[in-house]
């Protein structure tokens, strides 16, 4: 009963929320909409007893990547008006997208056969022992070594990537050097003048 | 806490944990007050003044009075804010600076939620933190304070990355994320504590975690804005950073969040590495005094420390910070990470 009722509040949060992203005429309110629905689908996960999927989903996705998305829509000050004023022309084709994505959902949903005695696992409980964490890791570092570290190295690439094409050198830029500054000497950094009365120094 | 409920039936046991989750709220508040005179006092002893000393005797009602004076004073929204987000910035800082120690074993048995992600659990809670502060910022519509926001948003992303190297060393150490699993692992003495041993491991684990130690504890004054890095206030440039348009409740919110954020902070380093509620000897008569004022002991300890540290240590520069931050901590706990992840399996395998 408890569980049904957490699961209900929580999808009605995931659904409104998506949908107020879209909704929403300020830009950092659609984001904030958006971090909403991130925490109510770790939400979900949790009541799904997967509670490793739903920490990491928050700290990843809300504590990192939306923070980063706020950061740059804040900054940006877009005006979503003069965004959105041609936007009734593609109504047409939205829409189409739209409608295959939802028929392929569709489809999916209800012609989707699983494999022989596949049902019987699913409702298989889990051995009291392991802990998920345990299970995800013996699934990712060991049957699924190669394709976890594809996927690292795919997001290694992007990343190099998206740092050389924003890497420009400049000449003429004042560094900090600190290894240098702590190790310079008293020597090299003060001169010591005997000043003369009425001369300065010239 | 699910316990209550197959205990004592739905109704009762629901009404139990409310309860106990009510107690530790207020226990937890009610130090505060006193945490924060101790902030104010340990700087002010620092800089050869007396601190607060007028309300109660040596000051010690202070807090309470600056909390009457916060609450009946009026709520000035700017003009041109956004309203809503204005008012659930400071809410937001204040909700998840509680929730974060719903996890924290504060004596056997003391916790209100016993997980088996904890750990995993206080880094997700801690890395929400900065939303109450961007939110704020914006929300102000005022340039002093996006600047502030701005800056902490990045400062506290870049502090996050190296916290999370060192949770993972000690999970490393002691083979699961739960927190009460973590203080079992260090009892008997202190030479069994995180910061000098790595639970069964061979003895040069210290190499490793005392920079550890060091690492989260540098991490944690940035993590929570103290300083020396409290860049987002920055009286001298940026006025308050984004809390200038803050004032009475909201304002009192802020800072209650931030330092219970801190006060957060010290019990996790006595959790991680200082042995939690385990005493340094095992013998009588430090066995005499109840776990829970050994884990009061260390925590009042580091909130020592993060006074001083705010008393004696100049503001650093923002290219300095994020210098620490990114090419120094960072490679320094991943290496750290890697090294304990091959002890580990070096010394399960011999």
């Amino acid at each position: 009963m408890l569980q049904a009722a957490a699961f209900y509040i929580l999808a009605a949060s995931a659904v409104i929320s998506a949908f107020m992203v879209v909704a929403a005429r300020n830009p950092v309110r659609a984001v904030l909409f958006l971090i909403l629905t991130f925490f109510s689908a770790a939400g979900l996960f949790v009541l799904l007893g997967a509670e490793f999927l739903a920490m990491i989903l928050v700290i990843v996705y809300v504590g990192a990547v939306a923070v980063l998305f706020l950061f740059v829509v804040m900054m940006l000050d877009i005006d979503f008006a003069t965004l959105k004023a041609g936007s009734a022309g593609y109504l047409p084709l939205g829409g189409l997208i739209a409608l295959a994505i939802a028929a392929q959902l569709a489809l999916v949903g209800f012609a989707w056969v699983g494999a022989d005695g596949a049902a019987v696992h699913l409702q298989a409980p889990m051995p009291e022992d392991t802990h998920n964490i345990a299970a995800l890791g013996a699934l990712i570092y060991d049957r699924y070594v190669l394709f976890f570290q594809l996927a690292g190295l795919i997001l290694l690439v992007a990343m190099i990537g998206a740092i050389v094409l924003t890497l420009r050198h400049r000449d003429g830029v004042k560094r900090q050097n600190m290894h240098r500054q702590v190790n310079r000497s008293r020597g090299e950094a003060v001169e010591v003048i005997d000043v003369k009365r009425g001369e300065g120094i010239g | 806490m699910y316990d209550f409920v197959t205990q004592y039936g739905p109704l009762w046991g629901t009404l139990a944990a409310v309860g106990q989750i009510l107690a530790f709220v207020i226990v937890l508040l009610l130090s505060l007050a006193f945490l924060l005179l101790m902030d104010r006092k340990v700087w002010a002893a620092v800089q050869m003044r007396k601190g607060p000393n007028t309300v109660g005797a040596f000051g010690l009602l202070q807090s309470f009075a600056d909390f009457i004076k916060f609450v009946l004073k009026e709520i000035i929204v700017p003009a041109g804010a956004d309203r809503p987000l204005f008012l659930l910035a400071p809410l937001l800082t204040f909700i998840f600076a509680f929730i974060a120690w719903a996890v924290i074993p504060v004596a056997p048995g003391w916790v209100i939620s016993d997980i088996n992600v904890g750990i995993l659990y206080v880094f997700a809670i801690s890395s929400l933190g900065v939303y109450g502060i961007i939110i704020g910022g914006w929300a102000s519509n005022s340039k002093y304070p996006f600047l502030g926001s701005l800056r902490s948003a990045a400062q506290m992303v870049s502090y996050e990355v190296s916290i999370g190297f060192v949770l993972v060393t000690v999970l490393l150490m002691v083979g699961s994320m739960n927190l009460t699993a973590v203080v079992d692992a260090q009892a008997g003495g202190f030479w069994n504590w995180h910061l000098l041993s790595a639970g069964m491991l061979p003895w040069p684990a210290f190499l490793i975690t005392i920079p550890m130690f060091v690492i989260f504890f540098i991490s944690a004054l940035a993590e929570t804005n103290r300083p020396p890095f409290d860049l987002p206030e920055a009286e001298s440039e940026l006025v308050a950073g984004y809390q200038v348009e803050y004032s009475s409740t909201p304002y009192l919110l802020f800072m209650i969040g931030e330092y219970l954020n801190i006060v957060l902070m010290c019990a996790l380093m006595t959790v991680l590495f200082f042995g939690g509620w385990h005493p340094p000897f095992d013998i009588a008569p430090f066995t005499w005094i109840p776990p829970v004022v050994w884990f009061a002991i260390k925590v009042v300890f580091f909130f020592f420390m993060f006074a001083m540290v705010k008393a004696l240590v100049p503001r650093y520069r923002y290219d300095q910070l994020m210098r620490l931050g990114w090419k120094i901590f960072l490679p320094t706990s991943l290496a750290a990470v890697a090294v304990m992840g091959g002890f580990v399996v070096y010394s399960n395998a011999g």
